[in-house]
């Protein structure tokens, strides 16, 4: 063994071990939201209001429901406006249009969700004077929206040639074609896009902050400003007091144990990628 | 792929122009975006203009409102973020392509997705109560006392501070960054890695110089997504930063970000203090505008063709 071969092992050796720190947050992060979350899940904490500072017991109740919302308001906003999009992108791809789309899609989805915030503070919230849901679906839409015009536009990218030919011989026009063939066709993988986007959105913090804001109540109509599980993990996490860092754990925990458990559903259900 | 040429009847032309709706709502999103924060910006240059902007004092209180302390936290913060995350994201996407069996490599490679899949929000809190107090009793102290004729790691030890947000911006880049590099070192000819091999080399050598040299504009690349990733994080380092507007050599100190800044201050900001934060906002958003052009750019040039 000369020192080529020390300097092989040493090598492969750092490789290894570099490669595995890489993992050590997930599980970190996974031991401490379990450990530190798993007491405050009572049944109160998802049907109950915060209680005062100092008070026993109290939940995020409001919260969740805040989250479930927003998420429902984004989504009827996005998913018909992603799935078109990505359509266009698809289907109509030699168009000049469906060609700067592809770009301003992207770079949608580059803008990083604050400034995403700042405008739908800019667009709706000054304007209206006051923090609102609609603000915070706004802001979540515009990050919802570029997510599922590119799933969707791979995922129908994937639909070979030879079907839409198939469906245009039988004498279909070719927006029945897109919709009963490619579009139906593709169902499976695009609920999993739609889903996986969901599961995006649901941690989002940074554009609710001043959109959405916060709120101590249950919902009180789209034009008040509403709670969500993100924000309420911030403002628990940032406060001084003991009992709201451990609602924040309890709070982390839900939102992993939905995404984390989302992602998890899919790769079970996703029909096997291409990937070589 | 070529479209399918044909459109048979008016139901396909409305089908297309209601698709072109959709997509002209896309330019307005875009377009609105700029107009909006310029505007929401506008009242800052008029009131108290770019000299006061450019400074180096952020004190709303006081009517100034220099934004480069935020333009160094982000910096600072990212390249931090990028120096952790470049070796163990190479090292990763090494294991995963070259290394590990099969199917070890793609549990890792599923675990490090799940990385990417834990909200900001999470990893902030995470950040707050495990990896500060680590920071501040062990991590941090032994920097000092080694090290401590550095600048760098000079200073009050408050926990909070760049370390902490360059080291959480770290781990939220490093999945992305994987990625990229795992998808480089695919892309390496099998032929490149058994002619090193050919000439002798042992398997590091043809790791270092087949896989990972070859590779160099596209782990440049990933560096640069990773980087553009860093500049608007916002949750986490709002989080663990400090929030403090300030231009220091020490890591230990607190610092704000320009993303931590917009967010710890808008909902309480108004007139001038909130049009600045518009300014920050909107040099965020040319920042990654720019570095998502000279990404297409450099992509178009470097011949891949995905």
């Amino acid at each position: 063994m000369n020192w080529r071969h020390w300097l092989n092992r040493l090598f492969i050796f750092g490789v290894c071990s570099l490669a595995l720190i890489a993992l050590v947050p997930l599980f970190s992060v996974l031991f401490y939201v379990i450990s530190h979350g798993a007491s405050s899940l009572t049944p109160g904490f998802f049907t109950s209001l915060p209680a005062p500072v100092g008070e026993i017991g109290g939940g995020i109740g409001h919260a969740i429901l805040g989250s479930v919302v927003l998420i429902s308001m984004c989504s009827l906003i996005s998913i018909p406006l992603g799935l078109g999009m990505g359509i266009l992108l698809s289907e109509y791809s030699q168009k000049p249009v469906s060609r700067v789309l592809g770009v301003v899609v992207e770079l949608l989805s580059s803008i990083p969700s604050i400034v995403v915030g700042l405008f739908a503070y800019a667009l709706v919230v000054r304007p209206f004077r006051g923090f609102s849901a609609h603000a915070g679906a706004i802001a979540l839409s515009m990050i919802m929206i570029p997510l599922v015009a590119r799933t969707t536009e791979e995922m129908l990218k994937l639909v070979p040639r030879s079907v839409r030919e198939a469906g245009l011989a039988l004498g279909l026009p070719k927006a029945r074609v897109i919709l009963n063939i490619v579009f139906m066709g593709s169902m499976r993988s695009l609920t999993v896009g739609v889903i996986l986007a969901v599961a995006r959105i649901a941690g989002e913090t940074a554009p609710l902050l001043f959109t959405a804001f916060a709120s101590q109540h249950w919902f009180q109509g789209l034009s008040e400003p509403l709670a969500s599980i993100p924000v309420q993990i911030y403002t628990y996490a940032v406060s001084p007091y003991e009992d709201w860092h451990a609602k924040a754990w309890g709070g982390a925990l839900i939102l992993i144990l939905m995404v984390l458990g989302l992602n998890l559903l899919i790769r079970v259900f996703l029909p096997r990628r291409k990937d070589g | 792929m070529k479209d399918i040429p044909v459109e048979k009847n008016l139901v396909d032309l409305y089908f297309r122009r209601t698709l072109y709706g959709f997509a002209v709502l896309a330019f307005l999103l875009l377009g609105g975006m700029f107009a909006f924060l310029i505007d929401l910006g506008l009242p800052a240059f008029r009131e108290v203009g770019p000299a006061n902007l450019l400074s180096l004092e952020w004190n709303p209180p006081l009517k100034s409102f220099g934004i480069l302390p935020f333009i160094y936290g982000t910096l600072v913060s990212s390249l931090l973020a990028l120096l952790f995350s470049t070796p163990v994201s190479i090292a990763a996407a090494l294991f995963l392509t070259e290394i590990a069996p099969r199917r070890i490599g793609a549990l890792f490679g599923f675990l490090v997705e799940m990385l990417a899949a834990i909200p900001s929000v999470v990893y902030g809190l995470w950040g707050l109560f495990v990896v500060i107090p680590w920071l501040r009793t062990s991590v941090e102290p032994f920097l000092r006392d080694r090290f401590g004729f550095i600048p760098l790691f000079s200073g009050p030890i408050y926990g909070v501070g760049m370390l902490a947000a360059g080291l959480i911006l770290a781990i939220m880049i490093t999945p992305t960054m994987t990625a990229i590099c795992k998808e480089v070192f695919h892309a390496v000819p099998r032929s490149l890695k058994e002619g090193v091999l050919a000439l002798g080399s042992t398997r590091a050598e043809m790791l270092w110089i087949g896989v990972v040299s070859s590779s160099r504009s596209g782990i440049l690349g990933g560096m640069i997504l990773g980087l553009s990733r860093a500049l608007g994080e916002t949750m986490a380092v709002t989080m663990v930063i400090g929030n403090t507007a300030e231009i220091s050599m020490s890591l230990f100190a607190p610092h704000q970000t320009m993303a931590s800044a917009v967010a710890s201050e808008v909902a309480e900001a108004t007139g001038v203090h909130l049009s600045a934060l518009g300014v920050v906002g909107l040099v965020l958003l040319l920042i990654s505008g720019f570095l998502f052009l000279f990404l297409r750019l450099a992509l178009k040039n470097g011949g891949h063709s995905k």
